[in-house]
């Protein structure tokens, strides 16, 4: 069980790394997802593999560490969050320049005037 | 128990929605309440100074639960200095945003506003390593906001390089936490104080990778070269005051590696020796470098700023990197420094901005409020080259007296001295063509008419700037705070022994129970 879930975690992570490298919003934004997949199912580990165990202390042998859970829950909520506002914030600019470039133009010497 | 440390946090956590549920259409009542409600921040963060300043460490236990199963917030000179600083920078800057109408241009912004000093008090306050991540999520959300707060195309990219780079970030910080997790098995710091130095010499490869993760986490946050990349155009391009803000958010990467690196893992934990000394003072003086190289090569008023700022946090970062207490002083008074002076420079780099077309560094007709403008350049120029008479040139004598017996120090002089002049030729430059060449050109008849910026404005810039004028006259005062709080830091018995000794619910039965 070890071997598969560090496998997975390191699929994941190369996967994620690789799409965030591509500079287009869409790839860019499915890494990042994939690299959150990776750093949950991470976290869960860091207490751990354990199987058939309760998180909870009823008998003083057989739990597993109830509080990775609860950072998972916590990253998970997080980054569902932030997921959706780079997706809107992608979408604006994307809607706003006809370009899905998520690296600056070669020529960025002028500025247009901020929007009142 | 008391429970004032929590309200530099709660505070903007019930402002905020109160102004989105309440006030959603009426800007005046916004300003009012946001106003009103950093005023009591500053009043608040004042009065915990205060009570921190003799050395006591306070300790707020959340839900009642003692550490280190329950989340406690920590007052200690250190964080409690770091909340008055962005209190009442966080007051001036407001001022600006009112006094220039950004916060007219879209919607929310007071709201925003106080979700970011939210985010930004908890960070400081927390004593907690995986709510410390929370907060960091709360002051990151707001500020994207902030940042893409009244659109535009090149605002609305940037914001996404900055959003994205963050995220990134965020998934690094949970990395590194899942391997202190399972190398220590707790988050909180005063606990994980106690358990790394138990760690078997022998089997320390987890919480050194562990610690380097953490490094690179607050390196991205404090903006250190290479991982800096996220910052210029994201500072350059979000709204001016919303900029200024963002000077105080460097310094939390800063706050974090002081305080997670001096209690921690201190410098004499064998296990991370050479981590500060071999890895983050070279990279710190290349920050410094680099960003003054870039104020020098900057085309815009705004990016200049922004890389004065990395070339500032390279300051910060080359005095921290020492951890001797002697470093830390120095750093700390860098710090107050500095956040004043960048915001100072956001702002005014908004004010030229008004009446000009663009901020590029070339000439252009005089424009309205001009000179008073130039005057608050000059002297806000002065103070982040670190020019005498202002605390820039005090706070760089410390920080040069303070890598004095660095083996580094050859280096670290050459480094910082170097890279000052370039500053200052960078920021003259950009004073000449911006300033005192715009007489030379006539105005064109087809120039729209321009109305000099509000008095509030100025206001706010001038209060930014007189605290730096009162950081250099009462430096010996804050100096030997700063001394005070960075003896604090290297003695962290008080601190270790208030959080996991105090009890909380359930560690002693009470009545009733």
């Amino acid at each position: 069980m070890e071997l598969l879930v560090a496998s997975a975690i390191g699929i994941l992570t190369a996967a994620g790394l690789y799409l965030v490298m591509r500079l287009r919003t869409f790839p860019v934004i499915m890494g990042i997802s994939l690299l959150t997949y990776a750093v949950n199912v991470f976290l869960f580990a860091s207490g751990r593999l354990k199987v058939g165990a309760p998180p909870i202390l009823t008998d003083a042998t057989n739990y597993t560490d109830p509080l990775p859970q609860a950072l998972v829950l916590t990253a998970i909520v997080i980054s569902f969050g932030m997921t959706a506002v780079v997706v809107m914030v992608a979408l604006g600019a994307y809607l706003g320049s006809d370009d899905d470039h998520v690296d600056d133009p070669v020529d960025d010497t002028t500025k247009p005037e901020d929007a009142a | 128990m008391s429970h004032w440390i929590i309200l530099p946090v709660l505070l903007p956590a019930f402002v905020a929605p109160f102004i989105v549920l309440a006030a959603r259409y009426h800007i005046g009542i916004q300003r009012v309440l946001s106003v009103a409600g950093v005023i009591a921040l500053v009043c608040i963060s004042a009065g915990l100074a205060w009570q921190a300043s003799d050395g006591t460490v306070t300790l707020y236990q959340l839900g009642d639960w003692a550490a280190p199963f329950g989340i406690v917030l920590v007052a200690d000179r250190l964080s409690t200095l770091m909340v008055l600083l962005t209190s009442v920078l966080a007051l001036f800057v407001l001022l600006y945003a009112i006094g220039s109408k950004w916060d007219e241009r879209g919607r929310h912004f007071h709201a925003l506003y106080q979700f970011q000093l939210m985010g930004i008090m908890g960070a400081f306050l927390t004593g907690d390593l995986f709510n410390l991540f929370v907060f960091f999520e709360v002051l990151l959300i707001a500020s994207y906001g902030l940042m893409i707060h009244s659109g535009g195309n090149v605002r609305l990219r940037a914001g996404v390089q900055y959003v994205l780079f963050n995220l990134l970030g965020s998934t690094l910080f949970l990395f590194a936490l899942g391997s202190i997790y399972a190398e220590t098995g707790t988050l909180n710091m005063a606990d994980l104080a106690m358990r790394v130095q138990l760690i078997d010499p022998e089997a320390t490869v987890g919480i050194r990778i562990a610690a380097v993760l953490l490094l690179l986490v607050f390196a991205i946050k404090a903006a250190v070269v290479p991982l800096h990349f996220w910052l210029p155009s994201s500072y350059a391009e979000a709204p001016g005051p919303v900029a200024a803000l963002f000077a105080i958010m460097t310094k939390v990467g800063a706050y974090a590696i002081i305080r997670v690196y001096t209690i921690v893992f201190p410098p004499d934990l064998e296990a991370t020796a050479g981590l500060h000394g071999l890895w983050l003072l070279p990279v710190a003086l290349l920050s410094l470098a680099i960003g003054m190289v870039g104020v020098l090569a900057a085309k815009k008023l705004d990016r200049l700023v922004a890389f004065s700022v990395i070339g500032s946090m390279g300051m910060v970062m080359t005095a921290i990197a020492l951890f001797t207490p002697d470093g830390i002083a120095a750093a700390l008074y860098y710090i107050v420094h500095s956040t004043l002076a960048a915001g100072a420079l956001f702002l005014i780099a908004d004010l030229v901005r008004t009446g000009r077309a663009n901020l590029a560094l070339t000439t252009a007709p005089p424009v309205a409020g001009a000179a008073l403008t130039a005057g608050l350049f000059f002297v806000a120029a002065i103070a982040m080259t670190g020019l005498p008479p202002l605390s820039g040139f005090l706070g760089k004598l410390l920080i040069l007296d303070a890598t004095f017996n660095s083996p580094l120090a050859v280096w670290a002089w050459a480094v910082i001295l170097s890279a000052s002049l370039i500053s200052v030729i960078g920021f003259a430059r950009a004073g000449s063509v911006v300033f005192w060449k715009a007489h030379s050109i006539a105005p064109t008849d087809d120039t729209p008419p321009q109305t000099a910026p509000a008095t509030l404005s100025y206001v706010a810039v001038g209060g930014l700037l007189t605290l730096l004028v009162a950081h250099t006259v009462f430096a010996g005062p804050a100096y030997s705070y700063m001394t005070a709080t960075s003896a604090q830091l290297f003695a962290p018995e008080p601190y270790i022994s208030t959080v996991l000794d105090t009890p909380g619910k359930l560690s002693e039965p009470k009545e009733g129970y």
